[in-house]
């Protein structure tokens, strides 16, 4: 390995990605640099990841939230998911994946003329339930479903 | 392609006011827990933050983990749409980098042969 040839192009690299903030810092509105929420990203586990983003952890079943995701997945690394909440008021949709090292992989906070529908790839570590919480009128609800995540692709 | 050198892509469309909008960002979306065929940890690279702004008002903002797939894909749907509005889609990543597109909706397809 050329170790000047790596270290030039990391800091050209590092350059052109403080130049870039720099720019697109005149172009993003306040809303994307509103802090990241770090506790509940990183959290360990389901609950904890919950409290993080809602403050609490209390799901309560729904049927009107439709969550589509395939029963067996064949690469773990792209995992198309869909949720559509039919409870008044969404607010927020969450998606969690119960055996990833970081459960929480993404929350959508809506506008009040959103629709609850999300539609998103995301990376599965093994076969896992995946846990979609929709956070309507103050209340979180939820719906799971399993899916098998086949790293060999051979399907079984 | 509108705009060939962002790291955005939209596809868009208008129906009955209401808007349905995909996304695709071109981004690695390193978890920060991978390793290199060394042992060395691959550094952390992802999207955190991704909002779409319409008529001034953010009708999505979505904070991301490192387990979204990389190159990030996301459909959404906002009513009180109209042909020919104006929606800005930009992201955040944990290292500080960003992109912002805009485009009008709804965005035209390539023709097809």
């Amino acid at each position: 390995m050329n170790l000047q040839r790596r270290l030039l192009l990391k800091s050209t690299l590092a350059a052109s990605a403080t130049t870039m903030a720099i720019s697109a810092g005149l172009l993003t509105p306040k809303a994307v640099l509103a802090a990241w929420n770090t506790t509940a990203f990183t959290a360990k586990d389901v609950n904890a990841a919950l409290a993080g983003a809602y403050g609490n952890s209390d799901l309560t079943d729904s049927n009107k939230i439709k969550l589509k995701a395939p029963e067996v997945a064949e690469n773990g690394a792209s995992v198309t998911i869909t949720v559509n909440s039919e409870l008044d008021k969404t607010e927020a949709i969450s998606i969690l994946v119960k055996n990833n090292a970081q459960p929480l992989t993404a929350t959508f906070n809506f506008a009040a003329n959103a629709e609850g529908f999300v539609t998103t790839n995301i990376k599965m570590g093994k076969s896992s339930d995946v846990i979609a919480v929709v956070k309507a009128d103050g209340k979180l609800y939820s719906t799971k479903q399993q899916v098998k995540v086949t790293i060999g692709g051979c399907g079984g | 392609m509108a705009n060939t050198s962002s790291t955005i892509q939209v596809r868009s469309s208008v129906k009955k006011g209401v808007a349905t909008i995909k996304c695709l960002v071109s981004h690695p979306m390193e978890t920060g827990l991978r390793k290199d065929k060394k042992g060395k940890i691959i550094p952390a690279k992802f999207i955190q933050k991704l909002s779409c702004e319409h008529a001034g008002v953010v009708v999505l903002d979505a904070e991301l983990n490192g387990s979204i797939s990389a190159n990030p894909y996301i459909k959404f749907k906002f009513s009180g749409a109209s042909k020919g509005d104006t929606i800005k889609i930009n992201w955040a990543d944990n290292k500080g980098d960003s992109d912002a597109v805009e485009v009008k909706i709804p965005t035209e397809r390539r023709k097809r042969k």
